[in-house]
């Protein structure tokens, strides 16, 4: 039956039924990412994020909690100058945390 | 020293002499609860109860719609609590949610800046002649019926037993948001601990069941209805808090919210007929019922007077688990027997026995 709307869906991101299995390979592959605060200091500093809507501590929580959807396309705005890398309070290596899921997202 | 916490959560219900307001929308969806609260106040538990025809909408919903402004809804409510200091009570109580909010937040306002209060004051003169005194209690119906279920409690004919396991029924209590989230300390319980309808459930001999949406909205949000594309929101929230309740297998849901209970009963229908999805036991949905209804049933009055044969989910395998004896052909006819009308068959009620008066596919 047609009502004229639709049920919207939740924005919510469900742990038990979404594939992690991307996100833990990528946190074996580099312990490191497990030190984010999630300060934004990369998406701060970003020259991509200066020129577009391309916001990398988001795209890194979403693949952390396995919601892949757009994430690879998002992560081709990076243009891996590495400025992140230089003001991450945790010393993470954050440009290499960008190669590691776009290269595991190509693969998805 | 150990503090007793609890106290805090208290509110101060007045005992007796209520002047009762009406809410706007109840009348057409559940139009019993309103004459059942009256009936079950003044007969059984003997409390003296006065509704005037005279009081008006409270204007709530035009006030969340940014239509009626600030102004305006502060003189329509001093004008109902002008008819209350007229008719010499002083203690008020509201049928609905919205309203028990707006009078607490018009009240509360005129404390805060009472500037507003002397010009209320004087709108209302130059408009109407009146003057009013504030209430010196104000409470929702259901605070009302929570101070007073134990007296219901000890007159009470069928509880909320099953009487097929005898095991207490699984009741799922929902409170409205304007009960107590926008005035916390206003409401049984406060925002983080409602009790004000898991006390009657307790008393009345049900469980209450706890499930991860508990206190969500149901997605009623004034904005969120009356846009006919924004109704996707509306029910996205019903729909979480429905996926949310079924492992918990409940037997029914209350509330003491018109729009809650409403919604909770109506995009029960929605969903069903949409994707197809059900939430109640047997592929049905779950009847919702309002805190009037259900102390309806406890005391023993008839379904069908309650005005429960207006709900889109049938509440017939609920009345068969509470043992409630009931005349399916009655369902539809009014109180003059004369036939209502009855509605289609539709996906939410089609495991349910149809009755005789119900048209087949």
């Amino acid at each position: 039956m047609d009502f004229g709307f639709s049920i919207s869906r939740p924005r919510a991101i469900d742990l038990d039924k979404n594939d992690l299995s991307i996100s833990r390979n990528a946190l074996k592959k580099m312990p490191e990412f497990q030190a984010c605060i999630g300060c934004g200091g990369c998406t701060a500093t970003c020259t991509a994020g200066n020129l577009t809507q391309f916001n990398f501590r988001k795209v890194h929580t979403l693949v952390r909690r396995g919601d892949y959807q757009n994430a690879y396309d998002e992560m081709n705005k990076c243009m891996l100058c590495g400025k992140c890398r230089l003001v991450c309070p945790r010393g993470i290596n954050t440009r290499g945390v960008a190669m590691m899921i776009k290269r595991l997202l190509s693969e998805y | 020293m150990k503090r007793n916490s609890w106290q805090e959560y208290q509110k101060e219900i007045a005992d007796d002499n209520y002047y009762y307001v009406r809410s706007c929308i109840r009348q057409n969806f559940f139009p019993g609860s309103e004459k059942a609260f009256l009936d079950i106040m003044r007969n059984d538990v003997g409390k003296n109860v006065i509704e005037e025809a005279t009081h008006t909408s409270c204007t709530g919903i035009g006030y969340h719609s940014d239509i009626v402004p600030m102004e305006t809804i502060m003189t329509v409510v001093a004008r109902q609590f002008a008819l209350m200091t007229e008719a010499g009570f002083e203690n008020f109580t509201s049928s609905c949610i919205t309203s028990f909010g707006i009078y607490t937040e018009m009240l509360e306002t005129w404390n805060e800046f009472p500037e507003t209060e002397e010009r209320t004051r004087e709108y209302l003169y130059k408009a109407t002649g009146r003057e009013f005194k504030k209430p010196k209690n104000l409470a929702h119906t259901s605070d009302v019926m929570f101070k007073h279920r134990e007296a219901i409690a000890a007159k009470m004919k069928k509880p909320l037993i099953n009487v097929f396991t005898g095991k207490p029924l699984r009741v799922v209590e929902h409170i409205g948001c304007h009960y107590a989230k926008l005035f916390p300390k206003k409401g049984v319980g406060g925002s983080e601990f409602p009790y004000v309808l898991a006390g009657m459930i307790e008393s009345w001999g049900g469980e209450v069941v706890d499930y991860p949406e508990r206190r969500h909205c149901c997605g009623f949000g004034f904005r969120n209805y009356i846009v006919q594309a924004n109704r996707g929101f509306s029910v996205a929230n019903s729909h979480k808090k429905l996926e949310s309740m079924k492992p918990y297998k409940p037997d029914f849901i209350v509330t003491n919210c018109p729009g809650c209970s409403m919604f909770l009963d109506k995009w029960q229908y929605t969903i069903a007929e949409m994707e197809g999805n059900t939430y109640g036991q047997d592929g049905r949905g779950i009847p919702v019922l309002t805190y009037e209804e259900m102390a309806g049933l406890v005391l023993g009055y008839d379904p069908w007077q309650l005005g429960m044969q207006m709900h889109q989910v049938d509440v017939e395998p609920l009345l068969d688990k509470m043992g409630v004896v009931y005349d399916p052909a009655a369902k539809y006819l009014g109180p003059n027997g004369k036939f209502i009308g009855n509605p289609e068959l539709a996906s939410v009620n089609l495991n349910c026995t149809p009755t005789p008066t119900m048209r087949t596919l």
